[in-house]
C-alpha cells in the first residue's frame, strides 16, 4: 500500500513540475527560446504571492489571482526590450543573457529577503486531505494543485488552437520569418508567448509557495524539473509535459520511498534514462 | 574534411602570422618573468597569482568549448568536481603519489566523460546547457553518497600527504605556484596548437555553418565530441590542482556553479569569447572587479551578472573582440587567411 500511496503522491507532484514545465515549453515551442532564469521567476512569483498575502492580508488564492497579470505584464517587457534583443541563430546571447538574469534574481532576492525559508500557509488547507479508502488519503492542496495544472494545460491547448492570437502563434512557431512577412509583429509575437508562460509561471510559483518552503536559492533545481519535464513528455507536446511532469513525480516520490537520499537522484536518472533510450520523449510531437 | 579540395585547404593554412620572431620573444621573456616570480613575489601575491593562473586555466577550456567549438556547457563544475574527487580518492584511498594522481585524475574524468557527453550530444543549443546542468547535479549528489570521502560534509586531506610534495611550507608554495603557471601556460598553447591544426580548421568550420562544413566531409559530430572529452580532462586537471591546494573537498565547493562556471564564463564573455587573448582580459577583469567589490556580497554577482548582460548587448565579441575590430593586431593568431600571392 505504501507503493501505491508514493505512486499516488508522484502522480499529484507531477501536476506541479508540468506547471513549472509548461512555460519553459511554451518559450521554446514558439522561438525556440529557453529561459535559464525560468526557475528563478517561479521563485520571484512565490515572494510576490507571499508579499501580496502580508501587506494585503487577502487569501493566498487570490493572492496568486492578483499577480498573474503583474507577472504576464513583466514577461512582455522583458522578451520585448531584453529578449528580443538577443534572439537569433548565435543561441550564446540568450543563454548567458537568462544565465546572468538567473545570477541577478538569486543575489537581489537574497539581498532583499535573506537566505531563510519562507512558506505561505493556507489555513486549514495546509494539512486538509480527503481519505479515499484504505489507508490511501491525497492532500487537499497537492490535489488542487494537480486540478489546476490540467486546467491550464487545456487552456493552453484552447489558446493555441481555438483562438487567432494561438494561430499566430503556432505559425510563428513553425517559421517566423514567413509570418513576419505575412504581416504579424513577430517582436509583439514573442513577447506574447513570454506573456503566456510567465502568467503561468505566477499561479505555479503561487501554489508551489503555498507547499513547500523556499529560499532565493531555489530557483536552478525548479528550472532543471521543468526541463526534465519537457524532455520526458517530448518537446513540443502539451500534454506529453503533463506525462513527462508526472513521470518525474512517481519516480522522485517511488525513489523517496526506497531511501529519502534517493528521491532527488531517482528524477534525474527517470531523465537520464529517456534520455538514453528516447531522446525525443515519450510524446514527441510539434506543437502545431 | 578529407575531401576539401587540397589547394583551398593548403592556402587556408597561411594563418595570419604577423612578426612571429619578437611575438615568441616577449612571450618567452614574460613567462620565464613569471616563472622566477617566488625570486621576487610575497606570498600573498603567489597566492593570488596562483588562483589567477587557474581560473585562466579553466576559462581557456570553457572558451574552447563555447567560443570554438560552439557547445554551451553551464555544467562545467561536473568535471571540476569530478576531477577533485578522483584525485581526493587517488591520493587518499588508492595511495597515488600526488603529482601522478593530478594527471591520472584528467585521464579518468576523459573515460568517465565519454558517456556522460554522449548522453548531453543527445541535446542540442541551450537543451544542452540545462542538460549539463542536471548532469552536474547527479555529479554532486553522488559524491555526497560517498562516506569514506566525507558524504555530505566533505574531507580534508591528511597532513602526510600534503607533505609527501615538499617537507617545508616554502617548498610546497612555489611547486604549487610552478604548477599553476604550467597548468594556465598548457592551457593556451594547447587551444593554440588546436586551433592552427586541421581540427581547429573543422571547429571554425562548424562554429560558422555546421551544414556546410557537413557537406565538405567535417565529422561534426565525432570532431565536437573529441573537444568535450578533452576539455572535460583538463578541466578535471585543473580542478584536481585547485583541490590539493584547497587541501580540502565537499560537494558544495567541488560542485558550485557560482565558482567554477558562472565565474568562468564571466571571464570569457567579457574578455571575449572566442578568442584566445579575450580569457587574459577577462581574467584581470574579473579579479580586479571581485577585489573591489569583495565587500558588496551580494551586490558583486548582481554586478557581474549586469556586465555580462550588458556585453551580450553591446557588444557580444567582448572587450579582446571590440578591439579587434578596431584594428588591434592578434596575439596569438588562429584565423586563416587566403593567400592570394601563391596564385
Amino acid at each position: 500500500m505504501i507503493w501505491v500511496n508514493a505512486i499516488l503522491q508522484g502522480i499529484l507532484l507531477g501536476g506541479l513540475y508540468a506547471l513549472f514545465a509548461a512555460g519553459l515549453s511554451l518559450m521554446f515551442g514558439v522561438m525556440r527560446f529557453v529561459n535559464l532564469a525560468h526557475g528563478d521567476f517561479i521563485i520571484v512569483a512565490a515572494y510576490l504571492t507571499l508579499g501580496v498575502c502580508e501587506t494585503l492580508g487577502v487569501n493566498p488564492f487570490l493572492s496568486v489571482l492578483l499577480i498573474v497579470p503583474v507577472m504576464g505584464a513583466a514577461g512582455y517587457g522583458l522578451q520585448r526590450f531584453l529578449f528580443n534583443r538577443v534572439l537569433g541563430q548565435d543561441i550564446l546571447p540568450p543563454v548567458l543573457v537568462t544565465f546572468g538574469l538567473s545570477i541577478i534574481i538569486q543575489n537581489v532576492l537574497l539581498d532583499h529577503y535573506g537566505a531563510n525559508g519562507k512558506k505561505v500557509t493556507v489555513g486549514a488547507l495546509d494539512t486538509a486531505s480527503v481519505n479515499i479508502g484504505g489507508d490511501l488519503a491525497i492532500g487537499s492542496l497537492p490535489a488542487l494543485t494537480f486540478l489546476a495544472a490540467v486546467t491550464i494545460i487545456s487552456l493552453i491547448w484552447f489558446i493555441f488552437y481555438r483562438t487567432s492570437i494561438g494561430r499566430i502563434l503556432r505559425a510563428t512557431a513553425d517559421d517566423a520569418e514567413i509570418v513576419g512577412l505575412m504581416g504579424a509583429n513577430n517582436a509583439h509575437t514573442f513577447a506574447i508567448a513570454t506573456m503566456l508562460a510567465t502568467a503561468v509561471v505566477a499561479i505555479a510559483g503561487g501554489l508551489f509557495a503555498m507547499r513547500t518552503n523556499f529560499d532565493p536559492s531555489a530557483g536552478p533545481i525548479r528550472l532543471l524539473f521543468a526541463f526534465e519535464s519537457v524532455i520526458i513528455g517530448g518537446m513540443g507536446s502539451l500534454w506529453g509535459t503533463l506525462a513527462g511532469g508526472i513521470a518525474l513525480g512517481i519516480a522522485q516520490t517511488v525513489g523517496g520511498q526506497i531511501d529519502p537520499r534517493f528521491q532527488l537522484l531517482a528524477g534525474h536518472l527517470i531523465f537520464l534514462i529517456i534520455l538514453a533510450v528516447r531522446p525525443r520523449g515519450l510524446f514527441s510531437r510539434r506543437m502545431s | 574534411m578529407t575531401s576539401m579540395a587540397p589547394a583551398i585547404l593548403a592556402r587556408l593554412q597561411n594563418l595570419s602570422a604577423g612578426r612571429p620572431f619578437w611575438k615568441a620573444l616577449i612571450g618567452l621573456l614574460a613567462l620565464v618573468a613569471l616563472a622566477v616570480g617566488p625570486l621576487y613575489l610575497g606570498r600573498s601575491e603567489m597566492r593570488l597569482l596562483v588562483e589567477i593562473f587557474s581560473y585562466l586555466a579553466l576559462a581557456q577550456m570553457w572558451n574552447l568549448l563555447a567560443g570554438y567549438a560552439g557547445i554551451i556547457s553551464v555544467g562545467q563544475q561536473a568535471y571540476v568536481g569530478a576531477g577533485g574527487y578522483i584525485f581526493f580518492s587517488l591520493a587518499m584511498l588508492a595511495g597515488v603519489p600526488v603529482l601522478l594522481a593530478i594527471p591520472l585524475a584528467g585521464l579518468i574524468v576523459m573515460v568517465i566523460a565519454i558517456p556522460t557527453g554522449w548522453l548531453a550530444f543527445r541535446l542540442t543549443g541551450a537543451y544542452f546547457a540545462i542538460g549539463s546542468w542536471v548532469i552536474a547535479e547527479v555529479f554532486s549528489i553522488i559524491a555526497g553518497q560517498v562516506t569514506v570521502l566525507g558524504g555530505g560534509s566533505g574531507i580534508s586531506l591528511p597532513t602526510s600527504i600534503v607533505k609527501s610534495i615538499s617537507a617545508s611550507a616554502t617548498g610546497r608554495e612555489m611547486l604549487l605556484y610552478w604548477i599553476a603557471l604550467g597548468l594556465a601556460a598548457a592551457s593556451v598553447l594547447l587551444v593554440w596548437a588546436l586551433m592552427r591544426s586541421r581540427w581547429g580548421l573543422a571547429l571554425t568550420a562548424i562554429r560558422d555553418s555546421e551544414i556546410a562544413s557537413e557537406t565538405v566531409g567535417v565529422q561534426t559530430y565525432r570532431t565536437r565530441f573529441i573537444v568535450y572529452v578533452l576539455v572535460a580532462g583538463f578541466t578535471a586537471v585543473v580542478a584536481a590542482f585547485i583541490f590539493l591546494q584547497k587541501l580540502r573537498i565537499s560537494p558544495e565547493a567541488a560542485f558550485s556553479i557560482n565558482d567554477w562556471t558562472a565565474f568562468v564564463i564571466f571571464i570569457v564573455v567579457i574578455g571575449g569569447v572566442g578568442t584566445i587573448e579575450g580569457p587574459f582580459l577577462g581574467v584581470v577583469v574579473f579579479f580586479l572587479l571581485r577585489d573591489t567589490l569583495a565587500d558588496l556580497g551580494t551586490w558583486n554577482f548582481i554586478i557581474m551578472g549586469t556586465v555580462a548582460i550588458a556585453v551580450m548587448l553591446i557588444d557580444k565579441r567582448g572587450i579582446w573582440g571590440a578591439l579587434r575590430a578596431r584594428g588591434m593586431p592578434s596575439v596569438f593568431p588562429t584565423n586563416r587567411v587566403l593567400d592570394m600571392e601563391q596564385e
